[in-house]
């Protein structure tokens, strides 16, 4: 992604070394947009060898060994390779541009956060072409199976864990520091755009959790090599807790993942319904109210486990109140657009999908919050499909909205609007034959990670395998189109590219100069 | 390779062109069902109830909301000429829609606490079984009766690999299925013995993960005979698709026929142990054993997965002395995924399974494992 003039006249140094030694947020935030994106297609390829195989009953293309590497992989890869770095970068991009500063707060630390990235995936998927092979454990990797039965390569993997933690904790905290002290004059907290609201909260979870995270797999790393048994049984340890620490980590993770997204979605439907946000303080409000409750229910995903009643039913209470705050927030977003005077550009149609798709997510989470049920639906392609609509209908749908909102204004050229809207129909299709059958399968009685599956299924894993590759085709037409923007597409130098685009952003030429805000402006 | 891309491109293509003119490859083996199952238990029914009260309200609002946003979106379109209002807040309706949902929840929690009361009634039980997870099968112990087997999956390799058409039980049946009588609380007693597995039966309501070092309890009570098929719902390895759980209700004279039966077979088998096996008779038991029991990682042709799973042929234990290679089998190897066999296979598929990797896949090594060899070797212990 292009954008104003960097050259030479700057003091940068030429081609590899200034990527290598920016401390420019814009080309941090670059970077953090091409290596999810090539990410987001790895992660991709390996979920078309899973449909591939899931075609039709019995093992075809690959084995189950190389199956089980690659469900845990395609999670890996796209929870912590595609859609965190994916915000990050979107954060990098925007939030000073948003608060009217200059830059991050911290850019040295913001180039080391992202340069060791690319070094934590390149060990990871080293792992598969190693004796034994990769991760095969399952993206939330339980012991003892990632422990005692794991392959040796489990420790590269507890190492590329730890980078990327690493990475995330520097990354927020530069996002913390920027937003508290970097707003320009008149910028108060109750008027910073939403994007970066949202981005606040989630910055704290990722400080809170992922030292968590490191916790969990330094104890595996432990018990794998110097002989402690946290995990082992036989040792005087308990698997349950793996489970516990990993959830503790794992639910925030998942907020972590969806709240940016909110923010994208608050700064588009307002622009393309001409209207205000509806409900500003209690958007923040509710994004505060979820961060706090997804500390507070992680045993929701463990309701098989045999916890005592009493703990069942508190994590039950705990996560149906979720619901709340979050229907707060798809009333506001639909009030927004009451009564405005909408246009359906690709941002916004990507948006309303992710409006749609993400409630309908959210009415299975609350079928599975209810724990007698979710007994029936627990790790059942029920539950690959609910966190699915949140997770690609939720997450990577906005983040496809975000590319095409603000691609014009960070490189000064405009996409061709029909091919963005053939790229949304494809995807928003594709998802949907994908995922919508994979509720009856998993109703049925389909576990996941099951490398093959009784005839009784058949069907709609053919359906939902047919589905997988037209969404996967939407991505190679996404590629296309945001390089044939930034090629050949129609030169625009309106800063504020959207008629009714409101914010700091849109006040600084088109295409963003290289620098913006070196004096601050003034927020009234 | 162009010949193979074709090929592959034929075998993907063909289930599709099948599809569109059959309606369907699995229409004769099973019902196609979208929905969750009622089951045969007070349990499975609380499950299903609630799982539909909770569809019908999501649907209900579901209903309301995206109808009002499809209307927005028809109604307030700038192509139709609407004009943007400028309002940004409404307190009082913003205050309905916090708590509205709020009391619907309120409202919800009452069946969805009275249905997990049942999933945790296990007091009072008629019958007592332990179900360990092993990778990958389940064993089932009738607690008090003597009576306890591994139950495993029945379907071949070969079916699975497409070298043979798939049997109409694809994946759905096992070696020895579990048995239990109608009308009797079966309280199920459930833990692991390597990783974690999970027990799952869709018509009785049950899942629960069989935990290593763990003992949780589930149950079962119905009227209505008939064979329930479930999963391993906890992935647990290579074979996590390929250990179903089969379950068989009986009528209570049926079902003490069946015990009976389990209780003279042990006792049998105790008496023939002694038997001598010829070279021949061990080859052919001890490949039925290996396809089903080691073939999963140690694979069909004794050549094991390079950094995980070592192979037996030419493998310095299986060509070395009888006590040693015996030894593996009974102990495991500590550390890795080699598991104990002492409790899961008899002493008689032990001895075959030892003689067959001595002598298959050109090892040559040419000697005799008599049951009576393992049984020494427990002894010596």
């Amino acid at each position: 992604m292009a954008h104003g003039p960097a050259t030479l006249a700057d003091g940068l140094p030429k081609y590899l070394a200034r990527w290598l030694f920016t401390t420019n947020h814009k080309d941090i935030g670059t970077l953090y947009l091409w290596f999810s994106f090539a990410m987001f297609l790895m992660g991709g390829t390996f979920a078309m060898i899973i449909r591939a195989e899931l075609f039709q009953p019995g093992m075809q293309l690959i084995k189950p060994e190389f199956f089980n590497q690659m469900t845990t992989m395609h999670g890996l890869v796209m929870v912590f390779g595609a859609i965190m770095p994916a915000f990050v970068g979107l954060a990098n991009w925007m939030i000073p541009m948003m608060i009217g500063a200059p830059d991050m707060a911290l850019p040295r630390m913001n180039n080391l956060s992202f340069w060791i990235l690319p070094f934590a995936f390149a060990i990871l998927t080293a792992t598969l072409f190693m004796d034994g092979g990769g991760p095969n454990f399952g993206w939330t990797f339980y012991a003892p199976l990632s422990t005692t039965y794991a392959p040796d390569t489990v420790n590269y993997f507890i190492f590329g864990v730890h980078i990327m933690g690493a990475s995330s904790i520097m990354g927020s905290i530069n996002i913390i520091a920027t937003v508290m002290n970097m707003r320009a004059p008149g910028m108060t907290y109750m008027k910073m755009p939403l994007f970066v609201w949202t981005w606040l909260i989630t910055a704290f979870l990722l400080v809170a959790v992922m030292p968590v995270l490191a916790g969990a797999v330094t104890m595996m790393l432990m018990d794998i090599n110097f002989g402690t048994s946290f995990f082992d049984a036989a040792g005087g340890g308990d698997p349950v807790l793996f489970q516990h620490i990993f959830w503790f980590f794992g639910h925030p993770e998942v907020y972590i993942i969806i709240l940016p997204a909110f923010g994208v979605v608050s700064q588009i439907i307002p622009t393309f319904s001409r209207k205000p946000l509806f409900g500003y303080s209690s958007m923040v409000y509710a994004t505060a109210a979820i961060a706090f409750l997804s500390f507070i229910v992680w045993a929701h995903h463990m309701f098989t486990v045999g916890m005592p009643i009493a703990g069942e039913l508190y994590f039950m209470y705990a996560t149906m109140l979720i619901a709340v705050p979050t229907g707060v927030k798809v009333f506001n977003w639909i009030t927004t657009m009451y009564r405005g005077s909408l246009t359906f550009e690709t941002p916004m149609l990507f948006s309303i999908a992710f409006v749609i798709l993400f409630t309908f997510g959210g009415f299975t989470g609350m079928m599975l919050s209810i724990a007698a049920a979710d007994i029936q639906y627990h790790d059942t392609y029920f539950v690959v499909a609910h966190f699915h609509y949140v997770m690609v209908a939720g997450a990577v749908f906005s983040g496809t909205a975000a590319v095409y909102y603000w691609l014009p204004k960070w490189c000064g050229k405009m996409y061709d609007e029909t091919m963005g809207k053939l790229q949304f129909w494809i995807a928003f299709i594709g998802f949907n034959i994908t995922f919508m059958p994979q509720h009856f399968l998993g109703l049925a009685g389909m576990p996941r990670r099951y490398a093959d599956y009784g005839l009784q299924f058949a069907d709609w894993n053919m359906v939902s395998s047919i589905g997988a590759f037209m969404y996967g085709g939407a991505q190679l037409l996404f590629l296309y189109n945001v390089v044939r923007t930034i090629g050949w597409g129609k030169p625009t130098d309106d800063p504020q590219v959207w008629e009714d685009a409101v914010g700091l952003e849109w006040t600084v030429p088109t295409p963003a100069p290289y620098h913006t805000f070196e004096k601050p402006p003034i927020v009234k | 390779m162009l010949k193979r891309a074709q090929a592959l491109f034929l075998r993907l293509l063909s289930p599709a062109i099948a599809l569109a003119i059959a309606g369907g490859v699995s229409a004769e083996n099973a019902t196609r069902q979208i929905n969750m199952p009622q089951g045969v238990t007070e349990v499975s029914q609380a499950a299903y109830d609630i799982h539909m009260i909770m569809m019908w309200i999501c649907t209900v609002i579901g209903i309301a909301v995206f109808g009002f946003m499809f209307y927005v979106m028809y109604a307030h379109r700038k192509s139709r000429g609407a004009v943007a209002a400028n309002f940004h807040e409404h307190h009082v309706v913003e205050l309905i829609w916090t708590i509205v949902p709020a009391i619907i929840l309120i409202v919800m929690a009452v069946p969805a606490t009275t249905a997990l009361l049942k999933v945790y009634d296990t007091e009072n039980a008629d019958i007592d079984i332990k179900v360990t997870g092993y990778q990958w099968k389940w064993q089932y112990e009738y607690i008090g009766e003597g009576v306890k087997f591994m139950s495993e999956l029945r379907t071949s390799q070969d079916e699975i690999y497409g070298r043979a058409p798939k049997g109409e039980h694809y994946l759905r049946e096992v070696t020895q299925p579990l048995v239990i009588p109608t009308g009797k609380k079966v309280r199920f007693l459930i833990t692991g013995n390597d990783v974690i597995h999970s027990w799952w039966v869709p018509d009785f309501g049950v899942k629960r993960d069989a935990v290593p070092g763990l003992f949780t309890a589930a149950w079962a009570k119905t009227d209505i005979p008939g064979t329930y098929v479930g999963e391993c719902t906890e992935l647990c390895g290579i074979g996590h698709a390929f250990m179903p759980v089969v379950v068989e209700v009986k009528e209570e004279a049926e079902y003490n026929e069946w015990l009976a039966g389990k209780k003279l077979e042990a006792a049998l088998y105790a008496s023939t142990i002694g038997k001598e096996w010829t070279f021949d008779e061990l080859m052919v038991r001890g490949e039925e054993v290996y396809e089903r029991s080691c073939a999963g990682c140690h694979q069909s042709d004794g050549n094991g997965i390079a950094g995980v799973f070592p192979a037996l042929k030419d493998s310095p234990i299986a060509l070395g002395a009888k006590e040693g290679h015996i030894a593996v089998l009974i102990n495991g190897v500590a550390g890795t995924s080699m598991q104990s066999f002492a409790d899961q296979l008899s002493e008689v598929d032990i001895a075959a399974v030892v003689h067959y990797e001595r002598n298959a896949w050109g090892n040559n090594v040419g000697d005799v494992t008599q049951p009576v060899d393992v049984l020494n070797y427990k002894q010596g212990q």
